[in-house]
């Protein structure tokens, strides 16, 4: 908390780093100081280049030039556990660990020579959760655990392993507002007691709630440093942007009264027959879109799905313009005017290996201008694409560069093109930026706004709370595959959101 | 520039197969004891008038064997059982056409479409097992290869008849046969006639996988089974339109010989086939022209280690050995080729995307 540690040897130096990859932002020239015993905050856009320092950080990648030192000595990393062994740990976004194991088993696991397996780990555990308040039980199997508490399990496990100095990814990407207070609480425990905490994200009213110090990056490189008592939000956002923060706001409403997408009693079940989604009602207008927060895997997934025509509900009715479409495959439903952006967009959005032209087939493989009758109309689809290229500014060489080649904000902006390719009734768009930098992230609400204005039906998933709310007409709140709230948009306050999306508080709030 | 760099790198990768295999080739040569140079002057001789003839008909068959199996990979469909529904085709049309139920060449026509559903119907098992049971069709389509050849062999037992050491079916009417094509007037062999049913299922294959919406399915679901859902594909349907397919391209194979040469049906029928196709398919990245020169080169290299024996005094089965190393090699060189080429190409975005500098931000 204090500043006398200035003038001993920083925990981690990074000195004129650089890495250059083919495609990737690479970093150049990074350069920065961790004191001891503090939050260091890595903030910048997706892109920036915070995964790749961290990776140098972290001995996966291996920098091409600059230097990197650990408590004042340069160290060389080739692999992680050279990290470690210089007490550099990494909490991955994505947490790593095995459902049907216990905590005890997830932690000793590829650390099995530090304290065995048996009741010294056990009570090496228990001393490491007491210390920080983890509130952690060796014996609890990691799937009983919420996901705050499976933080503190991959927390616990680099502490296991030595760690003093722990890099964060984006810890809070997964948590609700209540959570990520929790998290907070557990990270300044770790840092009172002299751990050096190097958390990156680009929130930044989180950032300078937990910070003592904040590193921008831009453009693969380090732009500055500045303490969070010296700079507002707005600053800070324009330092990582270099320029102005676009916001998600919609001015006026446009919603009609004409339904164009409704879901009656809706249940899903899973291959094993659990309900994953049940009584799901609700309507969309032309015009209107409706958000769904929730926090991830509680049916968002299964209603998308649903609602596309990959799943088969186990009950229930889904409307297009007053036409019962639930037993219609999802080409029919496309055809008939449903867009998808789908969550996953490696998986579900793109052929990889095609060229961009052919991935603008996808999805309209029975529709003009990509496809005459049975045959494929390669010029219609070609300057299709260039449009699309065109007007949603994907940046790539041209329309024979495959999908993989480009970064994920160009690929989602191909997407989003696409799927409003042919006037749709209905968007389904599942995080539809997700991953993608803030300037495409607000081309992608001009388009989903600017669709709106004519007539579009939007049904909005996403785990941004600012958008959900800057976006929507109206919000949902589904928890346990269950619709458990409904708000105003003009009122609601993230904290409302979060607290109903965590079932602390599940009654409905009208406006 | 760009093209050329392309179809450099498409080369790549086989070039770079071919080479391998033979180094290994040499290796096992030397340990065993046999001389590397002797082996590489009979394979590299070039062939006698009589061989190139072989080697075209051989290469014919092989081709039409690697489109049938690569209509499956197209999709990532392993249709392991070319083997099997080429047998059970070739009986069956060797049987129908026997009956002469048509005149002259219709019933050639008829018999070649008998075979096509023959071989559609015996794929078609494993199709329905996949799609209705989830049993994967690699392993169905292997049993059904075993079933294949046992199943052939009794009824060739009820309806054939002895001739010599071999049981055979009755013999194709004269008025149906398919005339060998006389390329060199010394050599004893002709090309098969129905060697342009080859190159009509290599053009058919292009222009429905490249041209068609069916085929652009079908590719859309080998690419990413998840994306093609997304898309609206009934993924289910085109397992069992592909593997119809599939099966019915492989029913062809046995027809440039059952019309050109055999007449009939016999217990020495040519097996290993199908097997043959799926290298080919492999070596030639499931592409009609690649295909066409995997089967060249498969058959040449048959065709060339046949006089190994009496020449350099090395058994012939060597071969099998250089034509399994290849499809490994080829295999792996594909996928350095491939990485590479990726690398490439996002460097090439990269660069781009670098050059004009961030240009234009935000808006639309």
């Amino acid at each position: 908390m204090t500043d006398t540690t200035t003038t001993a040897a920083a925990a981690v130096s990074v000195r004129g780093v650089g890495k250059r990859f083919p495609g990737v932002v690479a970093n150049h020239d990074v350069t920065l100081e961790v004191r001891p015993g503090t939050v260091h905050a890595l903030v910048g856009e997706n892109g920036a280049g915070k995964s790749t320092l961290m990776k140098i950080l972290y001995g996966v990648q291996k920098p091409d030039e600059g230097e990197i030192l650990v408590g004042g000595e340069t160290v060389h990393f080739s692999s992680p556990s050279d990290a470690i062994k210089h007490g550099i740990g990494m909490v991955f976004q994505h947490f790593q660990l095995a459902d049907n194991l216990t905590v005890l088993e997830n932690v000793v696991l590829g650390a099995e020579k530090l304290h065995g397996i048996g009741d010294a780990a056990r009570t090496e555990i228990r001393r490491i959760s007491d210390a920080y308040g983890f509130g952690l039980d060796p014996d609890e199997l990691v799937e009983d655990l919420g996901v705050g508490e499976r933080q503190r399990v991959e927390i616990l496990k680099v502490l296991y392993r030595g760690a003093k100095i722990i890099i964060l990814d984006e810890p809070t990407a997964v948590l609700v507002p209540q959570e990520v207070d929790a998290l907070f609480e557990n990270l300044r425990e770790l840092k009172s007691q002299g751990n050096t905490l190097l958390f990156i994200s680009h929130k930044l009213d989180e950032v300078r709630a937990i910070a003592d110090d904040i590193t921008v990056l831009r453009r693969g490189t380090t732009v500055t440093s500045v303490k969070p008592a010296d700079v507002t939000q707005h600053q800070l956002a324009e330092l990582m942007v270099g320029e102005e923060l676009p916001s998600p706001s919609t001015a006026e409403s446009t919603v009609t009264d004409r339904e164009v997408l409704e879901v009656r009693d809706l249940q899903v079940d899973d291959a094993q027959g659990r309900t994953v989604l049940s009584d799901i009602n609700l309507t969309i207008h032309a015009g209107e879109v409706l958000g769904i927060a929730g926090v991830e895997g509680n049916g968002q997934t299964e209603l998308v799905e649903a609602v596309v025509g990959m799943v088969r509900p186990t009950r229930g009715v889904v409307e297009l313009s007053d036409q019962d479409v639930t037993s219609w495959g999802t080409r029919q439903r496309r055809e008939s005017g449903v867009g998808y952006i789908p969550e996953d967009r490696h998986r579900h959005g793109l052929l990889l290996d095609a060229p961009l032209w052919e991935n603008r087939i996808l999805g309209h493989q029975t529709r003009k201008p990509s496809v005459k009758g049975g045959w494929v109309d390669k010029a219609g689809a070609r300057i299709d694409a260039q449009r699309i290229v065109h007007e949603y500014d994907v940046r790539t060489p041209g329309i024979d560069t495959t999908a993989r080649a480009l970064s994920g904000g160009n690929q989602q902006k191909f997407i989003v093109g696409r799927e409003m390719s042919g006037d749709p009734k209905l968007l389904i768009a599942s995080h539809p930026t997700r991953g993608v930098d803030v300037g495409a992230q607000a081309a992608i609400w001009d388009h989903i706004r600017e669709a709106r204005r004519r007539g579009l039906a939007v049904l909005l998933i996403s785990a941004d709370l600012d958008e959900l709310i800057g976006l929507s007409d109206s919000l949902k709140v589904i928890l346990r595959g269950r619709i458990v709230a409904d708000y105003d948009p003009q009122t609601v306050t993230p904290q409302q959101l979060g607290a109903a999306m965590t079932g602390a508080k599940t009654a409905g709030e009208e406006a | 520039m760009k093209t050329l760099q392309r179809a450099g790198l498409a080369l790549a990768a086989p070039v770079l197969a071919l080479v391998v295999a033979g180094i290994i080739t040499s290796l096992v040569l030397v340990a065993a004891g046999d001389d590397p140079a002797a082996f590489w002057e009979t394979m590299l001789a070039w062939p006698e008038n009589r061989s190139l003839v072989n080697i075209i008909n051989e290469a014919s068959v092989l081709y039409l064997s690697g489109l049938a199996a690569a209509i499956g990979f197209r999709m990532n469909l392993f249709n392991i059982g070319v083997e099997g529904q080429y047998r059970v085709a070739t009986f069956v049309a060797a049987y129908f056409a026997a009956q002469a139920f048509l005149p002259g060449y219709l019933n050639t026509v008829a018999t070649i479409l008998v075979a096509m559903l023959a071989g559609a119907a015996w794929a078609g098992i494993a199709a329905l097992l996949r799609v209705t049971r989830g049993v994967s069709e690699v392993i169905s389509t292997i049993m059904l290869n075993a079933i294949a050849v046992s199943l052939v062999a009794y009824l060739l037992r009820k309806v054939g008849s002895r001739e010599g050491q071999t049981i055979v079916t009755d013999t194709v009417p004269q008025s149906g046969w398919i005339p060998g094509i006389s390329l060199f007037p010394d050599s004893v062999t002709d090309m098969y006639g129905l060697v342009f049913l080859a190159v009509l299922a290599g053009i058919g294959f292009s222009v429905l996988l490249n041209r068609t919406r069916f085929g652009f399915d079908l590719r859309a679901t080998g690419h990413s089974e998840s994306a093609a859902v997304a898309s609206g594909v009934d993924v289910k349907r085109m397992v069992i339109y592909s593997m119809l397919l599939s099966g019915a391209v492989a029913g062809l194979i046995g027809m440039p010989n059952l019309f050109g040469v055999s007449h009939n049906y016999g217990s020495t029928i040519q097996t290993g086939i199908g097997f043959a196709g799926i290298a080919v398919a492999l070596l030639g990245r499931n592409h009609p022209l690649g295909i066409a020169a995997g089967a060249l080169i498969f058959a040449y290299l048959s065709e060339q280690a046949n006089p190994l024996g009496i020449l350099a005094g090395i058994s012939p089965e060597i071969i099998a050995v250089t034509q399994g190393v290849v499809v490994l090699c080829v295999v792996i060189a594909y996928e350095v080729v491939r990485r590479y080429r990726n690398k490439l190409e996002q460097r090439a975005v990269a660069e781009a995307l670098e050059a004009p500098g961030p240009s234009k931000e935000v808006t639309a």
